[in-house]
């Protein structure tokens, strides 16, 4: 565990955070740091539980250019989430919460290992198999848009899912229960780096260390499909994020070990999600568009890892 | 596949989008039909018929089976430009704006096949893999846009493809989708030929340059007309040429004329279904060529095609 | 006749012909040989206008190549590359029939047809004529390619190793079926990597190593030991088996 490499990282989050709290501040700081505090914590969740979730799916799927969004991941939740309002009956009042987010989380479960089992059975042709998911994003948020002009045709306005998430109407309660998962599910991720650090010498290797790749590899979609759950239940679905943050974190954690790379890149991460907003929010002026840039550079820097691997 | 059957297909397919509809055809019959069922019909033909002959010049361009405008960033490009021209020039006429999003559109093809040129040839699906970002990206950017003007709402309704709105006079840019496909007909085998490389159309004599330029000044024209009046139509350009290769192989001039056909019944099924589904309510063309074209995307991914492509290569 | 003037090629930095003169007579196969990196596809290249060099030209019966234009260039001269792949789906006798693209770029004519059916089978490929190319064999396809170059017709015809994937019936149809173009007044060049072959067929030799022309001149005088030897760096047995020569490394 790099010490040096966490510490850093921490301070980094500790600087962010308390520019996210002070900046511009005027009036009552107690209201101020209440209420900026929850826009903090929702922050500081969504980018945890992306940047864990992507650097342990990188690790298992043994590259870094797949992230569980590019795979449709948080399409497929978007969709849970329609058929599960579609079958319960529409706008069923109540149905918020807890309840839906755990029977939602439980499905999305179930069929990310159904769906994405079966797409990683062939790991060789990378290229293939990200495209792959890509359109099955692409097909789940049509689908998500078709459930829902069924259920609401007469909703002429009615705006398909953008792909920017939405800060500023986090829903309270989800933020509450989100917390706690983020956090003892990455503790267990966390517990579990060294088998993480087995898994990503490769299913050969990993087998002689006495580490059964592919069940430990389906084990691990449970984590990283509960988190991205958490964070597309909480501001909706985030792309590229996940793919910069391991980008930067595999650059300058200058190790490979899982101890340092999880806390290191959700704290990075973290830090990284509150100084952009921080920047967008009180600098320019420019609200919900934060992401919108994030995407568009992770996306940028997507491209580049594709170009770079295609040279080797 | 014998011609009577599909003919007759094609036929019943035209008289059910013709019969569909909220609005009931009774005395008004001729009028209803002549301003809002025959055009709507009309327009689903030709820009069925444009998408999937521009996917498969862009195809043999690219030199590779799974790019189409519509993915690979040409229709949201326009998007782009039709998002600018709203906010620098609102009141400006239909034409000038299809003009500008045909210009938009023309040079985010252009820089995309300039990008495609440094990939390498071994690996097939980096192409549209990095078609797919780039069109996110450039997408981004024109929501960005949007966002910060207030028009988020108009620009994912004007780039969701639907034909509720067509009715005469509000369609008729699509003929020029209709004149597209005639000229790329025409040009059929020198795409074919640009198809097989740079290296041999120099040896047969033919200007690369030349060819590439028209193909580019097709696809732009037919996707920004397309975007222009009535929204993106995913998958069309994709699907119908990578069936069609499968069933009667890649010479143009002998296909181009099957694929027009294809890429119109498509269309045209898939809004008949859109209107039928939920009636009298009705689901965008757009969503259910989402479904159906990701499906069969997905289809054409795993399995033989995909091994073939790389074999090919 | 095919004349190269004082070539010179580089890319990346790096010299890959130097001052290359040589010429291809008509009526006669001019084999290009020398060892990996010599430069003899870029040669190839270079002759075709596929490639332009940095220095020198190339004539044509005295026209400079530089200067013809496209359609022009393409009726007197057919490149056939070692790398060529073809992505869109055709079949045999679609890939063939597009070699008569440069004299009648419109509808195939009854004489288009007639070519394209005779370099079929010359090829030994009329029965598979209407099967696509994905779904025959590497050695099919490269006849298939070469059956499209024969049908181009033209004075002048450019093969880099046109033999790779073919077998030895085949590959010995192939060289038979160039000579007996060559002898009806053609200029035949073809890059070979088997000097057997090069000394069975061939009339005239090129051969380059590290860029340049090393020899050149009619092929018993240049498919010698001592020269071959210095070639390939290697020491080579020219034998003579039922009056014909058979090249062999040590």
């Amino acid at each position: 565990m790099r010490a040096d490499v966490l510490l850093a990282a921490l301070a980094f989050y500790l600087v962010s955070a308390a520019l996210f709290l002070t900046l511009g501040a005027r009036g009552d700081w107690g209201f101020i740091l209440a209420f900026r505090g929850e826009k903090l914590l929702a922050l500081t969740v969504v980018a945890v539980a992306v940047a864990v979730s992507t650097i342990v799916f990188q690790t298992v799927t043994a590259n870094r250019i797949l992230t569980p969004a590019i795979m449709g991941f948080d399409a497929l939740y978007i969709l849970i989430q329609s058929l599960t309002v579609a079958a319960l009956g529409a706008g069923a009042a109540g149905w918020s919460g807890l309840p839906a987010f755990a029977l939602e989380t439980t499905l999305m479960i179930g069929a990310a290992g159904l769906l994405f089992g079966l797409l990683l059975r062939d790991s060789e042709d990378l290229n293939r198999i990200v495209l792959t998911g890509i359109v099955l994003g692409i097909l789940l948020r049509s689908l998500n848009a078709l459930v829902t002009r069924m259920i609401h045709p007469s909703e002429y306005a009615f705006v398909v899912a953008r792909s920017y998430a939405r800060f500023n109407s986090v829903a309270p309660d989800l933020l509450w229960i989100a917390t706690p998962i983020v956090a003892l599910v990455t503790a267990g991720l966390l517990i579990g780096a060294r088998r993480l650090d087995v898994i990503a010498l490769g299913r050969d290797p990993a087998l002689v260390l006495g580490v059964d790749h592919r069940r430990a590899a389906i084990g691990l979609l449970v984590p990283v499909t509960l988190l991205v759950a958490v964070s597309t239940a909480l501001v909706g679905p985030i792309v590229f994020f996940g793919l910069l943050v391991s980008a930067i974190v595999h650059q300058v954690a200058g190790t490979w070990r899982h101890a340092t790379l999880l806390p290191a890149g959700a704290l990075i991460g973290a830090g990284l999600l509150v100084l952009c907003q921080t920047l967008f929010e009180r600098v320019l002026d420019m609200q919900a568009t934060v992401l919108v840039v994030i995407e568009s550079i992770g996306g940028l820097v997507f491209l580049m890892l594709l170009f770079r691997r295609a040279r080797a | 596949m014998r011609l009577g059957p599909l003919i007759a297909g094609f036929a019943l397919l035209i008289l059910a989008s013709l019969l569909l509809g909220a609005g009931r055809l009774d005395g008004d019959a001729p009028w209803l039909l002549a301003v809002s069922r025959l055009p709507r019909t009309l327009a689903a033909m030709l820009a069925g018929a444009g998408l999937a002959v521009a996917g498969v010049i862009m195809q043999m361009l690219a030199r590779n089976r799974f790019v189409e405008p519509e993915t690979v960033g040409t229709g949201q490009a326009a998007g782009l430009g039709l998002v600018v021209m709203t906010v620098l020039a609102p009141g400006s006429a239909l034409w000038l704006r299809m003009v500008v999003a045909l210009c938009f559109a023309l040079a985010a093809t252009a820089v995309f096949m300039a990008l495609v040129r440094r990939l390498p040839p071994r690996d097939p699906m980096l192409v549209p893999l990095t078609g797919l970002v780039y069109g996110g990206i450039i997408a981004a950017v024109a929501g960005f846009i949007a966002y910060e003007n207030d028009l988020l709402q108009f620009l994912d309704i004007w780039m969701n493809g639907e034909f509720s709105g067509v009715m005469l006079g509000r369609y008729e840019f699509l003929w020029l989708a209709g004149g597209a496909t005639l000229l790329a007909w025409a040009f059929a085998n020198r795409f074919t030929i640009a198809g097989m490389g740079e290296e041999m159309s120099q040896s047969l004599g033919l200007s690369y340059r030349q060819v590439m330029a028209t193909g580019l000044c097709i696809v732009s024209l037919v996707s920004a007309v397309t975007v222009v009046t009535v929204g993106m139509l995913p998958f069309v350009g994709l699907v119908v040429p990578n069936i069609a290769s499968r069933l009667s192989g890649d010479h143009l001039r002998r296909s181009l004329p099957g694929l027009a056909a294809g890429g119109a019944a498509l269309v045209l099924a898939c809004d008949v279904i859109g209107r039928a589904v939920r009636y009298p309510y009705e689901i965008p063309v757009g969503t259910i060529l989402g479904v159906v074209g990701a499906c069969v995307f997905i289809w054409l991914l795993q399995g033989r095609v995909a091994g073939q492509g790389r074999h090919a290569r | 006749m095919i004349r190269c003037h004082d070539l010179t090629v580089s890319a990346g930095g790096v010299r890959i012909l130097e001052g290359v003169s040589a010429h291809a007579p008509a009526g006669a196969i001019t084999a290009l040989v020398g060892p990996n990196g010599a430069g003899k596809s870029t040669l190839l290249s270079v002759m075709g206008r596929l490639l332009t060099p940095d220095r020198g030209q190339v004539t044509l019966d005295g026209a400079d190549i530089a200067t013809l234009p496209r359609r022009d260039l393409a009726r007197r001269l057919t490149t056939l590359r070692q790398s060529t792949r073809i992505v869109p789906r055709l079949t045999v006798r679609d890939l063939a029939g597009f070699g008569r693209y440069p004299h009648n770029p419109g509808a195939p004519t009854a004489e288009d047809r007639r070519i394209v059916e005779a370099c079929l089978a010359d090829m030994a490929l009329t029965d598979l004529a209407d099967r696509h190319l994905d779904t025959l064999s590497g050695g099919q396809q490269q006849r298939a390619l070469i059956a499209m170059a024969l049908a181009q017709d033209t004075p002048a015809l450019l093969l880099d190793e046109p033999l790779n994937n073919l077998d030895l019936t085949h590959a010995r149809r192939v060289m038979t079926l160039l000579a007996t173009r060559a002898r009806a007044g053609r200029a035949v060049v073809v890059v070979l990597h088997d000097l057997t072959i090069a000394a069975r067929f061939a009339d005239h030799v090129v051969a380059l190593k590290d860029g340049r022309v090393r020899a050149e001149g009619a092929a018993a005088e240049v498919l010698t030991g001592p020269i071959l030897g210095d070639l390939y760096d290697a020491e080579v047995e020219v034998h003579e088996i039922g009056g014909l020569p058979v090249i062999l490394p040590i």
